[in-house]
């Protein structure tokens, strides 16, 4: 369970999220919805502890454990899991060296010891079919030369491979044709477990359609204005933003 | 001259000694780089190819030389592992200066190829060595070539006759051995005749814990047709100097790849000139630096297009970490008349700590209009953004880092063309980014 208390946040001196509270029970799909701006990606960005981001007050707690002290590598262990809005080419490091790096870290957190090669690259066959990635993957550098789809199917394909309990899909789906938002929804949905949770962070109705969110949240100006059920996608699909920058 | 004196009072008083644990032929042009060396002294860093390397302050401490050619007890197969399994290679052993001629490879050369030492070849085969020694190395202008033609008693030769192509590499292991502070002075000599092929593969180790000074100066040439692959790998430790000048010279249609990767060091100076005198010659030029504490690499490069019709391609990328210095001058001069010359050079730098430093120097001076040539470079830091990404899916900190240091490096790598080498160098380097390679792993006394 994710427990946001009383968030205030700020980059560069400048304060982005002004008191949030927010909380994440297992099994539950959270989107969050607002304008550009309205703080989104920077509340994403602190629970997984971007070094740019400053927690000015209120705190973060992830199954009990204080998620802001922790390194991000930490809080990927204990599990949780950021879908980049822009995923980082890196070019020279491949896909292969990539998962087997983060798979066997986490392996030693949990005491286990690194996954046998076979093992690897059956897992690494398995999961990418759930995107449908092919098999020059393994061998590509991570996210370099990658179409805005492939990369948004990477990270899905990252997450299938780590199994987060939480993840946070930061607008995965801009940038994506139909398609694209199919297999990336459809792959996202085949990960699910009744205890794994999420945060979907989006501007449109549509790929909400597909994850059906249990809660949906309108952040407005760094502040949580309103919380509802899945028809508030569709207030917001009709109406704009206005209605709740209105009711704040 | 205050660093200089004690070398020129060594060369007045030991002339004969010198003379005497050498060959004629070595010893020809002594008194003529003893008066250049007067003359000259050491370079300076007003100088515009010694700008990063203080010379004479490597050369101030008082080293023991070896001059009576006194044999220092060594069996460098039981001190030396090689560090590259998997390459089956014709192993060769340089101690010192000395070429190690107790236990040579069992497999057989082709036949008229000849891999010894330079003095006995200078006394054996005279017909090969006189008209390539010191034709390429000359003491007139450098001050290195000419104290290194002054003392210099013996080295290597390798000698591939026409069309003749060595299938398998030579491996040259260069080992630095004394129980004194010591200075080497070494020379190399390779010919490789028209159409001739071969692989040759040099590593520098120095095994005893002391302060050692190793002066080289190689004379390469590649004759019509000839292709030479020249690989240099260095892993010597923290308290080793060495000075390194390369002169290769490239006939019509001939290629050469020089690989110089530094691994472990102290204070490292690599000249290398390359001149195409013969058209459709082609050179490619690598070089690969991982230094940290405070070692010193510096690599200072020429290629020479006196012809048309060549091509020539350098890449050189550093790795600099702790209290580093990195340099990297790398000229390239397209003479009048060498027409439709291709040139291209890349200097890349990661300098990953706010102490370390990097002088990168790309140089194109072209003097003919139908050229394709160009240049740059590059010193950058760690990508903060892909570190975070990496550590948001579990990577810890040191292992992101050094997984962008190994994929920066590894382009360098993949330009090797000697697959086995190529594993292995891989594999040397990602433990040297692990530091689990404090020092060399070929040298028993290192462990």
């Amino acid at each position: 369970m994710l427990e946001i208390k009383d968030l205030h946040a700020s980059i560069n001196g400048k304060e982005i999220l002004k008191g949030i509270d927010l909380t994440v029970r297992d099994g539950e799909v959270h989107a969050l919805m607002g304008q550009n701006g309205a703080g989104k990606s920077t509340l994403s960005n602190i629970i997984v502890g971007h070094p740019a981001y400053e927690v000015t007050e209120g705190s973060i707690t992830f199954n009990g454990q204080n998620l802001l002290a922790m390194a991000p590598e930490d809080r990927a262990h204990a599990g949780i899991f950021l879908s980049f809005q822009q995923p980082v080419e890196i070019p020279g490091v491949s896909m292969n060296n990539f998962m087997r790096a983060a798979l066997n870290a986490k392996r030693k957190v949990q005491g286990q010891d690194p996954i046998p090669a076979t093992e690897f690259l059956k897992l690494m066959r398995e999961r990418r079919k759930i995107v449908e990635l092919d098999n020059k993957l393994a061998n590509r550098s991570v996210n370099e030369g990658f179409s805005g789809g492939e990369k948004k199917r990477n990270e899905i394909f990252q997450m299938a491979m780590l199994e987060p309990t939480f993840a946070i899909l930061d607008e995965t789906d801009s940038g994506l044709d139909v398609d694209a938002l199919r297999i990336v929804a459809e792959g996202f949905n085949k990960l699910r477990k009744p205890e794994t949770s999420a945060l979907v962070i989006t501007h449109y109705q549509r790929l909400l359609d597909y994850l059906q969110p249990d809660i949906i949240h309108v952040l407005i100006n760094g502040r949580i204005v309103h919380t509802g059920g899945p028809e508030v996608a569709t207030l917001i699909e009709q109406g704009g933003f206005d209605q709740f920058i209105k009711e704040s | 001259m205050s660093v200089e004196k004690q070398y020129i009072e060594l060369y007045e008083q030991c002339r004969a000694m010198v003379n005497e644990h050498s060959a004629a032929l070595l010893n020809e042009p002594r008194d003529k780089a003893y008066e250049d060396f007067c003359r000259l002294g050491f370079p300076t860093q007003k100088q515009e190819r010694y700008k990063y390397t203080n010379v004479a302050e490597a050369f101030a401490p008082d080293y023991g030389l070896n001059l009576r050619h006194i044999e220092i007890p060594v069996n460098p197969y039981e001190v030396f592992r090689c560090d590259v399994p998997n390459l089956s290679t014709s192993l060769y052993f340089v101690v010192n200066d000395r070429f190690y001629d107790k236990v040579l490879p069992k497999v057989s050369l082709p036949e008229g190829v000849l891999v010894m030492s330079l003095a006995e070849a200078a006394k054996d085969h005279p017909e090969l060595v006189a008209g390539h020694y010191g034709r390429l190395a000359r003491s007139r202008k450098d001050g290195l070539n000419a104290l290194n033609t002054m003392f210099c008693q013996d080295g290597l030769f390798i000698y591939v006759p026409r069309h003749t192509v060595l299938e398998r590499p030579l491996q040259i292991i260069n080992i630095l051995r004394a129980d004194v502070d010591l200075m080497v002075n070494r020379r190399v000599l390779i010919v490789v005749e028209e159409g001739a092929e071969a692989k040759v593969l040099f590593c520098d180790h120095a095994i005893d814990d002391h302060q050692f000074l190793a002066t080289q100066v190689s004379e390469v040439y590649v004759g019509e047709n000839a292709h030479l692959e020249l690989y240099e790998l260095e892993e010597t430790h923290v308290k080793n100097h060495r000075f390194s000048n390369m002169y290769v010279d490239q006939q019509r249609s001939s290629t050469t790849t020089i690989d110089s990767i530094t691994l472990h060091n102290g204070l490292t100076r690599n000249r290398t000139d390359v001149t195409l005198n013969g058209e459709y010659a082609e050179t490619r030029m690598f070089g690969c630096v991982v230094a940290d504490k405070q070692q010193h690499v510096d690599n200072n490069t020429l290629i020479d297009h006196r012809v048309p019709n060549c091509q020539s391609t350098e890449l050189y990328k550093y790795v600099l970490d702790g209290e580093a210095v990195g340099a990297f001058a790398g000229r390239v001069l397209v003479r009048e008349g060498a027409q439709k010359t291709t040139s291209q050079e890349t200097n890349a730098n990661l300098v990953a700590t706010d102490t370390a430093h990097m002088y990168t120097q790309p140089m194109l001076e072209i003097y003919a209009d139908d050229v394709k040539c160009s240049h740059g470079s590059t010193i950058g830091q760690l990508n903060e953004q892909a570190l975070f990404y990496m550590r948001q899916r579990g990577i810890p900190l040191d292992e992101a880092r050094m997984l962008l240091k190994f994929a920066f490096a590894g382009e360098v790598l993949d330009s090797i063309c000697l697959e086995p080498l190529r594993d292995r160098l891989h594999y040397l380097v990602e433990k040297r980014f692990r530091g689990e390679l404090s020092k060399c792993e070929g040298c028993k006394l290192c462990k």
